[in-house]
């Protein structure tokens, strides 16, 4: 690896994030979180620097709607070229949601459709807002989950989420009036209903996780494309034999 | 009584095994006295002695499985000062779960600035009861998620004039305000709260129990999670109020003086609420 190469960490980081700021919410506290685990972090919602990221992060609290306003257009398409171009993307509580193709919540919006579900209300008989911690049950053998717990815990503050996910994309799922997906992945897509940067040691984990194989798929990227570099000779090609989840 | 109780065990894990509608668990929460960036103890705000520095001992309580730190900035509210907020920054760089703090937010722009420092909640007490437009407009502009009502409440006296109940009270009980608690827990849910953080005055510092009359009565009429706050001296105190419905317990005085730790205590209630366990203990069984 060197820092050259798209997408990697600068010498004195191990890691190289962006996290894509659609206007709302505090993300302070994210951005402390990744550079607690040792990563570069840009904040930014300039197309530009979206398009050319291996590492997003879409965090959001709040409603659904504003961010979604926010990203229509341009950031939008940065972040599907950045996504052809092979960018891992982790969205994060609202920015989780956006990652599916519509939610309920003040009337029918559409979301960016990268992950198939809906994102509807919680029932009642249960307090809503579902704030605190809670358990995530059925996790799935996916590098973000690396050392995770069965029935590991991490901090939820929400009242939507998402339904109708395809079982193969589920990674975990938690319970609070219904059964719903609290970590799902397709490809190099993944996000999270809780918040891993508030959710203690479990939450770190997984950002760590999520940093560490987006790196990984930077590296296994620029491998593969060396032997169409000209100087090619000793490329060792991207046969890694990596486990991790790419479409 | 025996087989009645029996019952009660049989069906509550019947209910957790199998249609248990949340994972939720209740939350355990230390809470840390703070003055001038420093951890302060004394009896009812007073005689504070220097108990070092606010970021280190939440890491501690984190480390030991706290699910929540609320800070309390008693330099706040009487000397009308700014917050400091250095030591709520440097809290936020090392400690990785909620943070609340309370004390001194009276505007929008208090709370945006402890807010980007790192607190994850604010608590308001007094300036609500001043002004509870204040509640709306914090929900509105950072969501309600982030809005903490205080409440401190004290119970009447026997024979008072309004008939039996509480009344809050701010600036450690000092200050009576005339509103009944429960009726301001109500109009404070309207207004935007996301939390109830409900003090018993009388029981507050006395380690004695908390006032479950209290917390039965806020739980019941409350659609916000209620945190229990004042008087816990013991395991069973927590456990009483958890006793209640209510959603959370905080504790200080026991948590200071290392009476017990943030896991011995979650090891014991995890036995009959669904607790978080940190790493290194047992997952209870389901």
């Amino acid at each position: 690896m060197t820092g050259a190469m798209t997408g990697t960490a600068t010498p004195g980081t191990r890691y190289r994030a962006t996290v894509i700021d659609a206007g709302v919410g505090n993300i302070g506290n994210l951005v402390r979180a990744l550079r607690r685990l040792d990563a570069e972090v840009d904040v930014t919602c300039d197309p530009a620097v979206i398009r050319d990221a291996r590492c997003l992060v879409l965090p959001g609290v709040g409603a659904f709607r504003p961010p979604r306003e926010r990203l229509r257009g341009a950031p939008e398409e940065a972040i599907r070229t950045a996504l052809q171009g092979g960018a891992c993307l982790l969205g994060i509580c609202i920015g989780y949601q956006l990652l599916f193709d519509s939610s309920e919540e003040f009337g029918m919006t559409d979301g960016l459709g990268l992950l198939t579900g809906r994102v509807t209300g919680l029932p009642g008989g249960v307090p809503l807002p579902h704030i605190g911690w809670n358990r995530v049950f059925g996790a799935a053998d996916h590098p973000l989950l690396a050392g995770a717990a069965e029935n590991e815990h991490y901090y939820f503050v929400h009242s939507f989420a998402p339904e109708g996910v395809p079982e193969e994309s589920v990674l975990g799922r938690c319970r609070h009036g219904r059964s719903f997906p609290a970590i799902t992945g397709r490809g190099r897509v993944v996000g999270t209903q809780f918040h891993p940067e508030k959710s203690g040691a479990a939450g770190l984990r997984l950002l760590g996780n999520y940093l560490a194989w987006a790196q990984l798929m930077v590296e296994r990227d620029n491998e593969c494309q060396a032997p169409d570099v000209d100087d090619a000779a000793g490329a060792t090609g991207g046969a890694d034999g990596a486990t991790a989840a790419g479409d | 009584m025996a087989a009645l109780q029996g019952r009660r065990r049989l069906g509550e894990y019947v209910l957790r095994a199998t249609i248990e509608p949340t994972g939720l668990t209740r939350r355990i929460i230390p809470c840390l006295d703070v003055a001038a960036g420093r951890v302060v103890k004394g009896v009812q705000f007073k005689n504070l002695t220097d108990h070092g520095d606010p970021t280190e001992a939440a890491a501690r309580y984190a480390a030991e499985g706290a699910d929540e730190i609320v800070f309390l900035d008693i330099t706040a509210a009487p000397e009308r000062r700014e917050t400091d907020l250095d030591w709520v920054r440097r809290t936020a760089e090392q400690v990785f779960i909620p943070l609340s703090v309370g004390g001194g937010v009276r505007s929008v722009n208090d709370g945006r600035k402890l807010l980007l420092a790192g607190a994850d909640k604010l608590g308001i007490n007094t300036a609500a009861v001043a002004e509870p437009e204040l509640l709306t407009r914090l929900a509105e502009r950072f969501g309600s998620q982030c809005v903490v009502l205080s409440v401190d409440a004290k119970r009447r006296r026997k024979g008072a004039a309004e008939g039996p109940g509480w009344e809050v009270v701010t600036h450690g009980g000092r200050t009576p305000t005339g509103l009944d608690a429960l009726e301001w827990i109500g109009l404070g849910i309207e207004r935007g709260a996301g939390e109830i953080l409900l003090t018993s005055i009388d029981s507050d510092g006395m380690q004695s129990g908390y006032d479950l009359e209290l917390l039965r009565r806020a739980s019941a009429l409350s659609s916000v999670p209620v945190i229990a706050s004042g008087g816990a001296g013991a395991l069973e105190h927590l456990a009483e109020a958890l006793d209640t419905d209510a959603a959370a317990v905080l504790a200080a005085s026991i948590f200071h003086q290392s009476t017990y730790s943030v896991g011995a205590v979650k090891e014991y209630l995890g036995r009959r609420y669904p607790i978080r366990v940190g790493r290194g203990l047992e997952e209870p069984n389901r």
